[in-house]
Order: C-alpha cells, then structure tokens, then sequence
C-alpha cells in the first residue's frame, strides 16, 4: 500500500507518514517513510510518503501511483493537483470543513472516493493548536483499518508521551478518536 | 518476526557506530554533515556509548583527528557526505597511504556547482582512486550489515586499509524503514577488540608516521598498498564466512537478482537496485528473462565475480549515478568493460548515466533500458554507447 | 633506484619508521661549502651556537663545548652568525 501525504512545511505531514509506518511495522508490516525534500521552508507545500506490505520492500522511488491521498492543507486543493496518479480504487481525505460530496463536484474527482474531516478545527478544539496532522490520520484508520485505533494510541503514546507530556498527549488522543468519528465520506 | 526498529538511513548507520562503539568518533558537525554524527552524538551525550567525541571545526580537520586517532591505535570512525568528502579529500588519501583502518559512512550526494544537496554518487566515485574500500548500500538493512562487517575488513593484518560505507542521500538516509539489527552482544563479540600491532603511544617501541618519502621508497609504498587491496579480495571472503557463522547471514562481493536464466541484465548500486528488482518482477510477469547484477563492493573491484555473473548474458546495461566526464561513460561501466577485456565473452555492454543531483529513477525508467537491451539483443549492435537517462 | 635498498615487501608499510632515531646514520656533513671552526681561546661557553644549530652537531660535555660534529654539520653558518664573541669562523672545505 503506498500512500501519499500533501502538506505544508511545519504542519507534521512527515510527521504523520512516519508515525502510520511504525505502527504499521509494531503490528508486523515492512514499512518505508519518507519525504520529498525541496527548498525547505514553514509553510511551503511538501509532500511525504508512506509504504506498507507484508513483504520486504525493494522499491526506492517516489510513490507516483498512490493508492491513497492526503491532504493536511485545504488551501493546497487550489495550487497542487492532489489527485494526480491516484488509482481508481483510491481514496482521496482532505482537511477541509465542507461536506465530501461537495469537494467531489468541485474537484471533479469521480474515480474513487472522497472524505473529508475538519481536522484543523478539532486540533485546535482539542490541542489548542492548529495541528492537524494526528487527527487526519485517525480520519484515515476509520477509513482504512491499516492499523487499529489502539495500535495508533499505542505509538503515540510511545513517541509524545516523554516529549510534550500526559496532557497534551492525551489532547493529541483525543484530536484523533474525534477525527475517526467524525470524517465524511461520499459515496 | 525478528525484533525490528523502525530508524531512518542515517539513524541506522549511528545505530551501528553505538553497537561497534569506536574508542573516537571525529566529525564536523553540521551541513554538509548528515543526521549521522547528530544521532551519533546523542548516544555519547546519553552515554550509552564511552567513545571520545570530537567535533572539529571542518572536514578537512575531522578526517585529520581521525588519522592521529586511528595511529595513535584507537578504534576510529567519522561520517561525511558530498562537498563535506571534497573538502576532506587531502587527508582521506593520507588516511589509507598511512595503512590506517578508519571506518567512514558516506550519505552520497552530489557535489556542487549549481548548489544540490541531493543524491548522486558523484562524491565517493571521485575517491575512488584514494584506496579506501567502499561498499555501496541498497537499503537501511545493507548500511547497517555493511557497517557492522566494515571493522572487521579495515583492520583485518593483511588488509590495513580504510572503509567507507556509502548510501544513497534521501532515498535512503532520510527515509525511514524496518530495520533488524543484531543484539549488541553478538556485534561485540564478531567485531572484538581492537589490537594494532603498534600504535604512536607506545613509549617502549617509538614510532614514526607520516614522514618525507621520496624518489627512493614513495613507490615502494604504493606497491604496498595495491597489494593490501589486492589481499582485500582474497581476505574478504573469510570476513564473509565468520559474518554468516555469527549472524547466519550470506555475504558477498554481489548480489545476483535473477540472474540465473535471464537474458538481459541491469548493473547498478546501491538503492537504484531495489527499483530494478520491482521492474524485473514486472517483466518476468511478461516472459522477459530480465535479471540484476547489484555489487556490492566496488573497492576491492569484484572483477570475477561481475565477469562470471555476467558471461551467459545477450546484452547488459550499466548503471552509473555518477558523470566521469571522460567521454567514456561512468565509472562502473568503465571499470566492468575494462574487466571483460580479459574475457573470451564479448556481449554488448551499454552505459547510462542517471539520476544527478537526485534527478528521481523510477520503474518507467527501467524498463525503457530493458527494452533498450531487448533491442541490442535483436539487432546484435549497439547503438549508443553512452546514454543519458531522464535528462530532457 | 640504487640497488641495495629494500624493496617493497621488506619495508615498514604506511611510512612508519619504527626505528627511533635512525637519522643519525644519515651523514649531512658532505653537504658542506664551509666549515665552521671554533677558535677555544676566545670562546666562553655560552652554548648559544649549541642552542641555535638546528643539526645538534655543536658537541658538548659538562657545559663546555668541545667540538663540532663534522658528520652532521651541513655548515649553515648559524653558530658562527649567534657567536657573541666571534670565536666561529667559517673556512672553506678544500
């Protein structure tokens, strides 16, 4: 399974390709992480990449056809095509407070299907900071049991816990259980 | 399923420097340094590890601490990459003329001008020539084997040379994948202690490095020298089969990826390898009797082994990530056709030049060169002895 | 290359001289113009040519020079240019 994050510089979307990829590997996937380096910046759109099989993973290129699209930054929607390479089978989550059905029409996007999640509102409603990278990616567990919501919890628990402390781990927790009850998705 | 960490390149090659734990590691420690010394200065700072860190104020100097370390007999390792290698040349020649087993992980990337701080193998393949092995790593796994092995060949008696363990920049040293490390105890036990013969500290038998050497023994050394390459060839191997009795793991000079029947081959390094092997399993999909011939080693030349795994092929392409600007193509083709001059076989044998400055290689790619060869094959000629693949 | 030097397989590898001290076998003398030449009448021991010779070829014994070790001196001239009492002469070797 590849997958393909698009973000901004400082929005944690290396982040989130890394944190799906090791709890992908402690439930027994071979993983690759890994983001596309341009001009580095804050707020520069970037892109990074996650891949997970049950095999050992030859592969070294960029994902070019992914079978699912992130995108941690709505405003992205209108200076990058997001969808490009996407399967037909492929899922396309944006952070976005619109309905999925809405941006389906809008980005004339009738392959696969769309969700969406207002991921940055419940990052800022939980965490108190727009950061929402970890609630996109219990949107994308709810859509795609890649791995469990327990096993996510675990791994995030395991990386913030030390770092930033119980209770802005726990507001990080609870951005996520939000974001999987939450997402929209069109049919 | 065995015990996996999920680290990225460079965390991997600092995971295996805390698992060797030199006596002295000396590094520059920012760009065009990698992730390497920084993660690699967090074990010292935890003291997970009781190497003596010393960070220098250049590369120039780093490989300069690390000549003086490794004569004065400690076990000694650096890290570079790119403009950080140029920058250290001078001294990365003294490091092997002086017979001393500095191991070194190299991020590759390529060398300025324009400004790029992607991968090629433009930085190392300009040392090829300065009588360090190098080994060329296709994943995380290989960098850490590669680097695990890399003290056992360097102070090997009869070897006595440095080692560089090069990866691809970004494509692997950034990317973050399973690794399976082996426990700390059994690295410890497979690599040993450390005991040159005689060091610059020992007061009781005096010694002298680095001395005017002129017309009437300068040559004598280089003789030398290629002759503790050439025991490199011959003593790797035993270095191989104590690596597979410790860890059970099969080492060689090169990795064959159905090669056995295949018609038509690529040769490439490092992480290029593992694209090409998802290209071959597309095309034997197809009935294409596609194959890879991945060295591992490219100091020491495996001469033999690339001539014998290459023989039975119709047609074979080489892959280099590197320009020579010898209007002869890249370093590897240049060094595999020389090699097959001594061969009763003559196939037709292509370069192309690929992925400069990180320019990315993907599978399309590949099979364009397979199809390529399908077509020398067919016409019996080559067309072009030198291509340029994914340049507009 | 002359003939009675060793070859590569029975040289210390690296350039590493293990013998301490072995410049001393290598005689520097031949490649004097001139010759210094200490006159002890007017010389007073003050060892500044001993300190200034950069061959330690000025010999000495119990704080007294006593005399120049011709093997070695290359004949630069130093001891004779620091002499405070002009007691070194430089003559030129037949």
């Amino acid at each position: 399974m590849e997958i393909r994050w698009h973000g901004r510089g400082g929005q944690g979307a290396k982040t989130a390709a890394q944190l799906l990829a090791e709890a992908a590997m402690e439930s027994g996937d071979y993983i690759q992480a890994f983001p596309e380096y341009g001009p580095e910046r804050a707020g520069a759109p970037i892109k990074s990449f996650t891949r997970i099989s049950k095999n050992p993973i030859n592969i070294h290129c960029g994902v070019t056809n992914p079978d699912i699209v992130v995108v941690i930054d709505p405003t992205l929607l209108e200076s990058v095509d997001v969808t490009k390479g996407l399967t037909n089978e492929g899922l396309l989550l944006i952070n976005i407070a619109k309905p999925a059905a809405e941006i389906k029409k809008v980005l004339n996007f009738d392959k696969g299907k769309v969700a969406t999640v207002d991921a940055t509102s419940i990052a800022l409603d939980t965490l108190k900071l727009p950061m929402p990278n970890l609630p996109m990616l219990g949107a994308l567990l709810k859509l795609n049991p890649i791995v469990t919501l327990e096993a996510l919890e675990s791994k995030i628990k395991k990386k913030f816990l030390e770092k930033i402390g119980e209770e802005k781990t726990n507001a990080n927790l609870e951005g996520v259980k939000r974001a999987y009850e939450e997402v929209n998705v069109s049919e | 399923m065995a015990n996996r960490i999920a680290l990225t390149g460079d965390q991997t090659a600092a995971y295996a420097m805390k698992q060797i734990e030199p006596d002295v590691v000396a590094a520059y420690p920012i760009t065009p340094q990698t992730e390497i010394v920084m993660s690699f200065s967090q074990y010292v700072a935890d003291g997970e590890v009781k190497t003596e860190m010393i960070p220098v104020e250049s590369e120039h100097s780093a490989m300069s601490a690390c000549v003086g370390s490794a004569a004065a007999g400690a076990r000694t390792m650096t890290a570079t990459s790119a403009n950080g290698l140029a920058l250290m040349w001078e001294i990365v020649y003294i490091a092997s003329s002086t017979r001393l087993p500095i191991v070194m992980p190299v991020v590759n990337r390529a060398l300025s001008a324009p400004i790029n701080i992607h991968c090629d193998h433009s930085d190392t393949m300009g040392t090829r020539d300065s009588g360090w092995i190098q080994f060329y790593c296709e994943n995380a796994q290989e960098v850490y084997e590669n680097l695990i092995i890399a003290p056992r060949i360097a102070e090997h008696p009869d070897i006595l040379l440095p080692v560089m363990v090069c990866q691809d920049g970004f494509i692997t040293s950034h990317a973050v994948e399973a690794l399976e490390p082996f426990d700390d105890k059994d690295v410890k036990e497979f690599i040993g202690e450390y005991k040159p013969e005689q060091t610059l500290l020992d007061i009781n038998k005096p010694l002298t490095y680095g001395p005017l050497d002129l017309q009437d023994y300068y040559f004598e050394h280089k003789r030398q020298q290629s002759e503790a390459m050439l025991n490199a060839k011959n003593k790797i191997p035993e270095v191989f089969d104590e690596f597979e009795k410790k860890f059970g793991k099969k080492f060689d000079f090169v990795e064959r990826y159905k090669l056995d029947d295949a018609d038509i081959a690529v040769v490439v390094l490092s992480s290029t390898a593992g694209n090409v092997k998802v290209v071959i399993d597309q095309l034997r999909d197809k009935g294409i009797k596609a194959g890879l011939l991945k060295p591992k080693i490219f100091r020491p030349f495996p001469d033999d082994e690339i001539i014998e795994a290459l023989s039975g092929l119709k047609a074979v392409a080489v892959m280099d990530r590197s320009e020579s600007f010898s209007n002869q193509g890249g370093p590897l083709f240049n060094e595999i056709r020389s090699a097959f001059y001594e061969s009763d076989k003559k196939i037709p044998i292509v370069n192309y030049i690929f992925g400069l400055g990180g320019r990315d290689i993907d599978l399309e790619m590949i099979e364009s060169v397979y199809n390529d060869l399908m077509k020398i094959v067919e016409a019996g000629k080559i067309n072009k002895k030198v291509n340029y693949l994914g340049v507009r | 290359m002359s003939d009675n030097k060793n070859g590569w397989k029975d040289i210390p590898i690296g350039g590493m001289i293990k013998k301490a001290g072995n410049a001393f076998e290598y005689k520097t003398g031949d490649w004097r113009v001139y010759r210094p030449v200490i006159d002890r009448e007017k010389c007073i021991d003050c060892l500044l040519c001993w300190i200034h010779c950069p061959d330690s070829a000025i010999k000495v014994e119990d704080a007294k020079i006593v005399e120049v070790d011709y093997d070695h001196c290359k004949g630069c001239g130093i001891c004779a240019e620091v002499c405070p009492v002009n007691c070194i002469k430089m003559e030129k070797e037949n």
